[in-house]
C-alpha cells in the first residue's frame, strides 16, 4: 500500500518535473527567440501565454484595498485571461520591500501606495512612468499633479487624502473663518464650562507633527521647497527657513505649552482622538480616517475649512494614492493595459472609495462620492491643498521640522533662532 | 538510486524512529488498524522477515522515506540550479551544485554517520547564520542604500525609462500590433482617422485600404497579420521595444506602444551612449559621466537621480569616526550604550536576587501567587509595554504625573537626564522577572547542608548569603549576566519605543537623541529619516557594535572562569 502510494508521488513528480523542465525549456527558448530580435514567426505569435512567463501580473496591496480590487481583475481576466493576483502585505514594510526586491527581479509589476513615494522609487530607479493620455483630464487636477515626479506621471491616482477641520457643532455651532476666530470660540467654550479644551490638533511626542500643523504655516506664507519651471518641487529652493517661515514659528511659541496653549505637545494622536470623542473640545484638526469613529460615537460634527493663521490660504498637504508598475516587470505590456485601461475605469474607483472611503480621484466617481457631504467637504479643502512633496529630498526635512516645532511649542530656546538652525540644518542635509 | 544499503538504514536521518514503531508518523499507522482488505498481512509478515535480518522493523519505510526526501531535495535542487543557469549566477550555481552533490554523497553512501547527522544542522548554519554575517560585512564595503540600490546596466536602464517624455502637445494615437514574416510593426490611427504603419527599422508611412473597427481604429491591413491581445501579451518585449521615427528629424521623436493599444511621441530627455558611457541631456548637452562614486555626474557634480551599488573599501568605517554630524553624538551615544547595558543588568540582578531570596523562604505562604504576579512584566511583549509606558510617563495625561503626582508636570521623557532615568526604570522593570527567575531556580538548586552547616557555626543570615549563597549563585549564573549584557546592548525595543532615542542632541543635525544607544542609531542610519537609508554606513556600525560585545563578552567569559575557580 505505503510503497504504492509512494510509486505514485515519484510518478508525479516525474511527470511534473518533465513538465517543469519543458516549461523552462520553452521560457529559455523564448528568450533566446528573443535576444535575436528577428525571431517570432507565426509559431512564435502562437505560443501560449504561460510559456512567455506572462500568465499573471502580480501587485502588492494592503489587506483593506485588497477586497475593492476583485471585481476589475476578475473583469480584466475575463477579457484578456491574465490573472492579476493580489499579494496582501504589511503597509508599513511595502515601500522599502518594493525598493530592495525590484532588482532582484523577485518584486511584483504593481504596488498601491501614496505619491510621495515616488521619489524614493525614481531615485532607486525601481518605477516606470505612466502614460495616461487623454484619461489625465478625467482625473481631479491635483491628483494628477502629485503623480508628476520630473515631468512625467508615474502613477495612476484613486485617493485623495487630506485634513480638515472637525467642529463639534453641538458646542460651538457656527463656522469660522480665522484660526483667531476658532481659538476665541474655543476658549469662549471653555470659559463656560462646554469642553476642556479649545482646539485639539495631534502631536507625536518624539517627532512633532508637520503634517497637521502644515496649514497654519503655509497660511502665513511659508513653505518649504519651491517650485520649478515644469511645476514639481525643486530641492534647490529651500523656502521653509524664510521670513514667513521665522514668522510661524514665532507664532508657534504663541501657541505653544509656554503660552497660549492652543498647540499642547502633550496631545498625542490619540488623546486628542479620545478628548474630541468625549464632546471635551469643539475643534479637532484631524483626516478622514477619524471621521467613522466620530459619527460611531454619534457626535453632531461639522467639516469646516482649514483657518487661516496669517490671512493666505490655508493649504493643507494632500496625499494622492494610486498605483505604480515596478520598472523590472517582465510583464510590462499587460500591466499597462490593465492600469491604464481598467483601473482608471469608474467601476474600478467607484470601488476603491467603498472600501477606503477617501475622496475619489477620478472627477466622476467624486462626483457621486460628493453625495456625501464629509466627503464632499473633504474634497472641496483637498482642492485647495498643495501635494506633499515626493522628491526623496523631503525626507531630510520631516525629523528637523517636527523636532524643531516640537521644541518650539514646548518653549525651548528662542523660536526664531531654533528656526533658522533647523533651516541651516536641512540644507546642510540635502547639499542645497 | 543505487541499492539501499541495509545495515545502514536505522541511522539514517530519514528513518528517526526505527527502533519504536508505536512512536513513528502518524500515518504509519500500527498494522492491526488496517482496513481488511488492504495487505496488512502480507507486508507485516514481510516487515517481520527483515525486522529479523536487519534488527530494525521499520526499516523498508525508512529506505523508501530516505529515497522520497532526498528525491523531494533533489528535485527541488535542480529546479533551484535551473533558475540559476537561467539568470546566469554562476558562481551561486557552482556553490548550489557542490552543496547538492555533497547532500547525495553523505545520504547514499555507506558509513559516514556523524555527517548524516550534522549535514543539516551545518547547511542551517551556513546559510542563516555565516552567509548572513558575511553578507552584511560585505555591504559594510559597499555604498548600498538609496540611490545605490542595484547594478549600473539596471540604473542605465531605469534612467533610460524615466528619460522618456512625451513630446509636448502631440496627439494620441491608437495603435494595433501587425505581423509580417519575421518583423513586427504598429499600425497607428492618429485623432484624424490617418492610418500609418512603422515598425522600429521602417520609418513611418501612410496606408491606405486599412481595415477599420467600429471606433475608427485602423487594425488589419492587407498583407500583415493582427495580433490578437493574446499574441500581443505573449510578445510583449518585443513589442514594448518598437520604437517608430516619427520622422527623418530624431528630435521629433518616436512613436511607441506600453499597453498594445495605444501609442503616443516620445522623446528621451537623455541619451545614452555606450561606446563613451555617457548621458547626454537632449536639451542643454550636458554630458553625465560614471564619477566613480556609483553615480553619473556633469562637471559641476550634479549627479542623475539613479546610482548603482560600488565597494567604497573602509570609506564607512572611516566615516562612522569622521563624519562630523556622526563623530560627536557617537561617543556620547557609545558612553550611554554602555551605562545603560551595565546599569541594566546591575539593578535587574539586583533587584531580581532580592526578591528570589525573600520568595525563597521555606514558611511564606502565597508565594506560588506572588511568584506568578512577580513574571507577569515578563510575559508582555517589551515593544507594547515600551508605548503603554510611554503613554503612563506623558506629562500631563500621564497617569504618573496626573494620579500618582497630583497633576505635576514633570517631562519624564522630555529631559535629558529624566528620560535616560525612565528608560532605565522601565527596563528593570522589564528585565527583572527574568533575573528573579534565574536566581530563583539557582538558589533552589544550591545544597541546603552548606546553609545549615553555617548557621550552626553562628554566621548572621547576611553573611551567610554574601559570604557562601552568593559566590555559589554567580557560578551559575554569571554566564547569563554576561549574555544579559550583550542583550541590553543592542535593547532596541524599550529605547525605540519608549523614547525613540529622544530628546534630541542640539549639536548634530542628525537625528540622534540623549537616549539613543548604539542599535537605535544603526536603525536610524539604515531605515530612518534623514537623507535616505544607508545600509553600508548601518553595517560598518553594526560591525564596530560586534566587535565591542564580542570583545567585553570574551573578556567576561574569561573572569567567569577565575570565578569557579576560586569556588
Amino acid at each position: 500500500m505505503k510503497v504504492h502510494n509512494t510509486l505514485a508521488t515519484q510518478t508525479t513528480r516525474r511527470v511534473f518535473a518533465t513538465g517543469a523542465i519543458s516549461v523552462v525549456a520553452a521560457l529559455a527558448l523564448s528568450a533566446c527567440g528573443g535576444s535575436a530580435s528577428t525571431a517570432p514567426s507565426s509559431e512564435a505569435t502562437k505560443q501560449d501565454l504561460k510559456a512567455a512567463g506572462a500568465g499573471t501580473i502580480t501587485m502588492w496591496v494592503d489587506a483593506e484595498r485588497s477586497p475593492a480590487l476583485k471585481d476589475i481583475t476578475e473583469k480584466f481576466k475575463s477579457d484578456t485571461g491574465i490573472e492579476v493576483k493580489l499579494v496582501v502585505k504589511d503597509f508599513a514594510a511595502v515601500r522599502d520591500d518594493f525598493i530592495t526586491q525590484v532588482p532582484t527581479g523577485q518584486g511584483p509589476d504593481l504596488i498601491v501606495g501614496p505619491h510621495d513615494w515616488i521619489g524614493k522609487f525614481v531615485q532607486n530607479g525601481v518605477i516606470a512612468p505612466v502614460e495616461l493620455g487623454d484619461k489625465a483630464s478625467q482625473f481631479q487636477d491635483s491628483s494628477i499633479k502629485a503623480m508628476t515626479y520630473n515631468g512625467a506621471v508615474y502613477g495612476v491616482p484613486y485617493a485623495i487624502e487630506n485634513i480638515a477641520l472637525l467642529r463639534n457643532s453641538s458646542i460651538v455651532d457656527s463656522k469660522a473663518s480665522t484660526l483667531d476666530e476658532v481659538v476665541a470660540n474655543g476658549k469662549k467654550a471653555v470659559a463656560e464650562g462646554k469642553a476642556t479644551f479649545p482646539f485639539l490638533v495631534g502631536m507625536d511626542p518624539k517627532q512633532g507633527d508637520p503634517y497637521h500643523l502644515y496649514p497654519l504655516q503655509s497660511s502665513m506664507g511659508s513653505q518649504v521647497f519651491g517650485k520649478n519651471a515644469d511645476g514639481g518641487y525643486d530641492a534647490k529652493q529651500l523656502l521653509i527657513g524664510d521670513a514667513a517661515g521665522v514668522e510661524f514659528a514665532r507664532k508657534l511659541a504663541a501657541w505653544g505649552d509656554a503660552g497660549e496653549k492652543i498647540i499642547n505637545s502633550n496631545i498625542t494622536g490619540d488623546i486628542a482622538k479620545e478628548k474630541f470623542l468625549a464632546g471635551e473640545s469643539p475643534y479637532f484638526l484631524t483626516g478622514p480616517w477619524n471621521v467613522p469613529d466620530v459619527q460611531k460615537k454619534g457626535i453632531k460634527f461639522a467639516v469646516d475649512e482649514l483657518p487661516t493663521a496669517g490671512g493666505e490660504a490655508a493649504q493643507p498637504f494632500i496625499g494622492v494614492n494610486g498605483f505604480f508598475i515596478s520598472a523590472k516587470s517582465a510583464n510590462a505590456l499587460a500591466t499597462n493595459e490593465f492600469v491604464t485601461n481598467y483601473l482608471t475605469s469608474e467601476s474600478a474607483q467607484d470601488s476603491m472609495y467603498t472600501a477606503g472611503g477617501r475622496p475619489p480621484a477620478l472627477k466622476a466617481s467624486f462626483e457621486k462620492a460628493a453625495s456625501d457631504p464629509v466627503v464632499e467637504a473633504f474634497g472641496k479643502i483637498g482642492a485647495t491643498g498643495v501635494p506633499m512633496p515626493a522628491i526623496p529630498e523631503m525626507s531630510a526635512v520631516w525629523a528637523d521640522w517636527g523636532a524643531t516645532e516640537l521644541a518650539i511649542i514646548k518653549g525651548q530656546g528662542d523660536p526664531a533662532e531654533a528656526w533658522t538652525k533647523m533651516a541651516a540644518s536641512i540644507k546642510s542635509k540635502i547639499g542645497g | 538510486m543505487p541499492e539501499p544499503d541495509l545495515h545502514e538504514l536505522p541511522a539514517s536521518p530519514a528513518s528517526t524512529t526505527p527502533v519504536q514503531p508505536p512512536r513513528g508518523a502518524p500515518h504509519q499507522k500500527a498494522p492491526h488498524q488496517m482496513a481488511p482488505h488492504q495487505k496488512a498481512p502480507h507486508q507485516k509478515a514481510a516487515r517481520r522477515k527483515i525486522g529479523n535480518v536487519r534488527g530494525g522493523p521499520d526499516s523498508i519505510k525508512g529506505t523508501i522515506l530516505k529515497i522520497v526526501l532526498l528525491g523531494v531535495v533533489d528535485a527541488f535542487a535542480v529546479y533551484v540550479l535551473m533558475m540559476l543557469f537561467l539568470s546566469q549566477s554562476w558562481a551561486a550555481l557552482a556553490v548550489s551544485s557542490l552543496v547538492v552533490l555533497a547532500i547525495n554523497w553523505f545520504y547514499l553512501r555507506g558509513g559516514g554517520l556523524p555527517a548524516k547527522y550534522l549535514a543539516p544542522g551545518v547547511l542551517f548554519l551556513l546559510v542563516f547564520q555565516v552567509l548572513v554575517v558575511f553578507f552584511s560585512g560585505y555591504i559594510a564595503f559597499t555604498n548600498y542604500g538609496d540611490g545605490h540600490n542595484s547594478t549600473k546596466e539596471d540604473a542605465i536602464a531605469a534612467i533610460q525609462l524615466t528619460a522618456q517624455k512625451r513630446v509636448p502637445d502631440s496627439p494620441t494615437y491608437k495603435a494595433a500590433v501587425l505581423t509580417k514574416g519575421d518583423t513586427f510593426y504598429l499600425l497607428f490611427t492618429d485623432p484624424s482617422g490617418k492610418a500609418q504603419i512603422g515598425s522600429t527599422e521602417a520609418p513611418l508611412t501612410d496606408v491606405s485600404g486599412a481595415g477599420k473597427d467600429a471606433t475608427g481604429k485602423a487594425n488589419s491591413l492587407p498583407g500583415y497579420e493582427t495580433l490578437k491581445f493574446q499574441e500581443i501579451v505573449a510578445n510583449q518585449q518585443e513589442i514594448l521595444k518598437i520604437t517608430v521615427p516619427v520622422s527623418e528629424n530624431p528630435a521629433d521623436g518616436t512613436l511607441r506602444t506600453a499597453d498594445g493599444s495605444t501609442a503616443y511621441q516620445f522623446k528621451p530627455a537623455l541619451s545614452y551612449d555606450a561606446a563613451t558611457d555617457t548621458f547626454t541631456d537632449s536639451e542643454t548637452g550636458t554630458a553625465y559621466r560614471d564619477n566613480g562614486k556609483g553615480a553619473f555626474a556633469d562637471a559641476d557634480g550634479e549627479t542623475l537621480a539613479t546610482g548603482w551599488k560600488i565597494d567604497v573599501g573602509m570609506e564607512n568605517f572611516a566615516r562612522a569616526f569622521t563624519d562630523p554630524s556622526l563623530r560627536g553624538p557617537l561617543l556620547g551615544v557609545i558612553l550611554w550604550t554602555f551605562t545603560f547595558s551595565v546599569a541594566s543588568v546591575a539593578l535587574t540582578f539586583a533587584m531580581g536576587l532580592f526578591l528570589a531570596t525573600t520568595f525563597n523562604r521555606e514558611d511564606l505562604r502565597g508565594k506560588k501567587v506572588y511568584r506568578i504576579l512577580m513574571i507577569l512584566p515578563y510575559a508582555f511583549p517589551a515593544f507594547l509595554s515600551g508605548l503603554v509606558w510611554s503613554g503612563i510617563l506623558n506629562p500631563e495625561f500621564g497617569w504618573l504625573n496626573q494620579t500618582l503626582l497630583g497633576g505635576a508636570n514633570i517631562g519624564w521623557l522630555t529631559d535629558p537626564v529624566l528620560a535616560k532615568i525612565s528608560v532605565l526604570v522601565v527596563n528593570v522593570w522589564l528585565g527583572f522577572p527574568y533575573m528573579f527567575l534565574v536566581c530563583t531556580g539557582a538558589l533552589q538548586s544550591l545544597p541546603t547542608e552548606i546553609d545549615e552547616a553555617a548557621r550552626m557555626d553562628g554566621a548572621s543570615p547576611w553573611r551567610v548569603f554574601r559570604s557562601i549563597k552568593l559566590p555559589l549563585l554567580l557560578v551559575s549564573v554569571a554566564p547569563l549576566l554576561i549574555s544579559s549584557f550583550a542583550f541590553n546592548f543592542n535593547n532596541f525595543n524599550v529605547i525605540y519605543m519608549l523614547t525613540g532615542g529622544g530628546p534630541r542632541f542640539a549639536d548634530t543635525d542628525r537625528d540622534i537623541g540623549a537616549t539613543d544607544i548604539l542599535i537605535t542609531l544603526v536603525y536610524k542610519v539604515a531605515f530612518g529619516q534623514g537623507t535616505g537609508r544607508d545600509y553600508g554606513l548601518a553595517s560598518a556600525l553594526a560591525i564596530i557594535i560586534f566587535i565591542i560585545v564580542a570583545t567585553i563578552s570574551a573578556i567576561s567569559f574569561k573572569q567567569t572562569k577565575a570565578l569557579e575557580d576560586v569556588n
